[in-house]
């Protein structure tokens, strides 16, 4: 919770670097009236669809009704509330109905039954002429085999929202021409999508629906067709324009890297149905069940785990703590370090329980010819695997800092591997009662199993 | 056998043996009784249409047989190269236009060419209208269907008739038969290059809240051009199938010299005329094909 906020206030804190000057990209600041909320959502394909409702209604499964009626059910009562500014993935298998869910959310698919409201209105009971403003102008699509025009070039696909929208032909292709430069295609402006790679024709996919600067992106698999590096790339230069941009993003995909990687928070699609929604990290560390096991089970969690989730509670000592009473805190808690914080609970540095034995014996007043400052340190919401290589170099505990450098925990070599096992206690902390930073090394080579 | 077949059955056999006369059907009188209606009725529309095809022909026709035979070979030279950008093929075209001079044919050829430019330019004119309104609308489209079959089934010789009852022999005649015969590939064509386009690339345009209109004129119908031009392309190609029967009922040109070798037996005046017909035939093909290809957005544009 905290890590993510600490998520959302980095994101927030870019939106100002292009505030200045271009007319189509603009900040932060819309968030109530692009909420997505869905109530009750099914999807029906075939004939004898509101016969089929009430059966499916009913509680009967997709494959059932299928078998008896030949008729498919693409959504099965779905229930979301996707917030303003959020990149909210939505994530299954082949034929789990995301295509379906996001085209009900712009009404390319009528919706068998059930609300979507966005911004407080039912997109469902729009009629054809309001639908179709609604999507001039509020919300945009990116897609799977890029959609592009074949028989326009690169600026005038960008244009083509605004050109949709009547908007004159100097306005269009000067705001075209920013979010060509934005998306890094500057000098291809005048090329067809067929003279592009399939990355570059997705740059330009995504150009053109930034560029009618709509609240609402939806994107239907729009990495799935690029080969990894590219996808790479692409989803960076996604969460990189996100920063800026805070739109409501909903992005589907089917590979669960990408969702843990883009998503502030991630819905689970099987047969139509939800099976869970949450944050990455809450998918990582509690599926709900073995069908998301199933996705989990090969992540690579380094990106998904925040030092705040994997970090021991530490000790913390006031720099003007009294030796011997360091001493016997550090005993009493049977820990072998603790950390020197200042009046503001900021971290000054680690000290370690031979030192303070060292210190006692001398006879010293506080903690202050004791205290290690050169400790390494990481915010909570940092990945893990941005970590990796300070954990591995370090032979000190690193330091994990909340908001205004407050001290929140430390990870040693040992509960980060843990935490990358898989194994952690409810909470987001492990016990630690036997930390060692002097030989650190030679334990964490092989962490003990835990149970939580 | 028929006998006992009669004996067995009694007077009823009869029913069995000969198709019973009684009952007819009299298409034959109903349809020319239409017709004569319709002459009677819509002649002065008839007229009005017939006077200005035969004005439309007489420009083109006299614009070509006045023009000096090199500038009309210079102008297909530059047309061809422009079109296909083929060095031989204009070379090849030159050369067989200036043989089909000197076959004595050249007057004539301007004449079928003549009449050929002036009912596809209809052909082509009613046919994509048509052609689009079938693609955006189911039910015109199964009423055009069959009308469609019928034209395309039926022999050409049967709707010469009504065509000379309306029209009189003559290049006017000459140029509607070609019309019916080669109407129905431009419209199916016209039809199905809109309906067939990339799903992917509409339903796109449809994400951005594009009209019914703006999708129809800016994403269907551009990227149904080459199919359109197949179209286009099929039509000229039927129009020259239809030069010798035209004659027939009075268009002038190679059909004419065509039916004269057949009426004389003079099979070398049909095969210079022939050949003729086919070098049109090249050049017409040719030009369309590449200007359709050329209108294929998946290509680049060239420099
Ligand atoms: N037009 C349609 N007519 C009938 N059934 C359909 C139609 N579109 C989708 N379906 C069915 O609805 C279900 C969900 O399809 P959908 O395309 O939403 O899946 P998806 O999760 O996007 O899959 P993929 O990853 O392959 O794109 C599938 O069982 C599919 O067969
Ligand atoms: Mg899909």
């Amino acid at each position: 919770m905290s890590r993510h906020g600490a998520k959302r206030a980095a994101a927030a804190g870019g939106g100002t670097s292009r505030d200045g000057g271009s007319s189509g990209v603009r900040g932060a600041g819309r968030r109530a009236e692009s909420d997505i909320e869905v109530t009750g959502l099914y999807k029906i394909f075939g004939a004898r669809a509101k016969e089929v409702l009430a059966r499916a209604q009913s509680g009967v499964g997709k494959d059932e009704i299928l078998a008896e009626t030949g008729q498919t059910v693409g959504l099965h009562d779905v229930n979301l509330h996707i917030k303003g500014a959020e990149t909210f993935v939505v994530m299954g298998l082949s034929g789990s109905g995301k295509s379906t869910f996001v085209r009900c959310v712009n009404r390319l698919i009528e919706p068998t039954a059930g609300q979507v409201m966005i911004g407080g209105v039912d997109v469902v009971g729009l009629s054809a002429d309001e639908i179709k403003a609604l999507r001039r102008t509020r919300m945009s699509m990116v897609f799977q085999r890029f959609g592009l025009l074949p028989h326009r070039n690169v600026l005038r696909n960008v244009a083509y929202g605004l050109s949709v929208q009547g908007v004159s032909k100097e306005e269009r292709w000067e705001r075209a021409r920013q979010w060509i430069d934005v998306v890094g295609l500057k000098g291809y402006e005048q090329m067809r999508p067929s003279q592009l790679s399939g990355g570059m024709q997705q740059r330009v996919g995504l150009a053109r629906a930034l560029c009618t600067d709509p609240e609402i992106l939806l994107m239907d698999e729009p990495f799935s067709a690029l080969d990894p590096l590219i996808r790479r790339d692409m989803q960076d230069e996604l969460v990189r324009l996100q920063r800026e941009l805070n739109k409501t993003i909903v992005f589907i995909t089917h590979d669960l890297d990408e969702a843990l990687r883009l998503g502030d928070r991630i819905a689970i699609l099987k047969d139509g149905r939800v099976v869970q929604v949450g944050t990455p990290e809450d998918i990582i560390t509690a599926p709900a069940d073995e069908y998301i096991e199933d996705f989990v089970r090969d992540v690579n969690r380094s990106r998904v785990l925040s030092a705040g989730l994997a970090m021991d509670p530490v000790t913390a000592l006031p720099l003007d703590t009294h030796p011997r009473t360091a001493q016997e805190t550090l005993q009493q808690e049977r820990r072998r370090f603790g950390f020197v914080t200042d009046e503001d609970d900021q971290c000054r540095g680690l000290v370690l329980l031979d030192d303070i034995s060292a210190a006692v014996r001398r006879g010293d007043r506080d903690l202050a010819a004791v205290v290690r400052p050169d400790v390494p340190t990481v915010r909570a919401g940092q990945h893990l695997d941005e970590l990796l290589s300070i954990a591995a170099d370090s032979r000190l505990p690193i330091a994990v800092l909340g908001e205004r450098k407050r001290l929140l925990g430390a990870l040693t070599r040992r509960n980060t591997l843990a935490a990358l096992a898989g194994n952690w206690s409810e909470g987001g902390a492990m016990e630690s009662t036997d930390n060692d930073p002097g030989n650190g090394r030679q334990a964490s080579q092989k962490p003990e199993k835990r149970d939580a | 056998m028929e006998n006992w077949l009669a004996e067995c059955t009694g007077s009823f056999g009869r029913i069995l043996t000969t198709f019973p006369e009684g009952c007819q059907i009299p298409l034959r009188e109903w349809t020319n009784d239409l017709l004569r209606f319709l002459v009677g009725q819509f002649g002065w529309m008839l007229d009005a249409v017939s006077d200005r095809l035969l004005f439309l022909l007489r420009y083109v026709e006299l614009s070509l047989l006045r023009l000096p035979w090199w500038l009309v070979i210079a102008a297909v030279a530059l047309v061809t190269w422009h079109s296909s950008r083929r060095r031989w093929l204009t070379v090849g075209l030159v050369v067989s236009l200036v043989i089909v001079g000197f076959f004595g044919l050249w007057d004539d050829t301007m004449r079928t060419l003549a009449i050929m430019l002036v009912a596809t330019t209809l052909t082509v004119a009613v046919g994509i209208p048509v052609g689009i309104v079938m693609a955006t609308s189911p039910p015109l489209r199964s009423i055009i269907n069959p009308i469609l079959d019928l034209m395309q089934t039926m022999p050409p010789f049967v709707y010469l008739i009504p065509v000379v009852f309306f029209f009189g022999l003559g290049n006017v005649a000459a140029i509607l038969a070609v019309f019916i015969y080669a109407v129905p590939p431009i419209i199916r064509l016209t039809n199905l290059g809109i309906r067939l386009v990339d799903p992917n690339t509409v339903e796109a345009a449809d994400a951005f809240g594009a009209t019914g209109r703006q999708i129809l004129w800016g994403v269907r119908i551009p990227l149904a051009m080459p199919t359109i031009m197949a179209g286009v392309n099929q039509t000229i190609m039927m129009a020259l199938a239809m030069a010798v029967i035209a004659s027939m009922i009075g268009a002038r040109g190679l059909g004419a010299q065509v039916l004269r070798g057949v009426n004389n037996g003079d099979v070398g005046m049909g095969l210079e005329a022939g050949i003729s017909i086919v070098v049109l035939a090249v050049i017409l093909d040719r030009v369309t094909a590449a200007y359709g290809a050329r209108l294929d957005p998946t290509q680049a544009a060239r420099a």
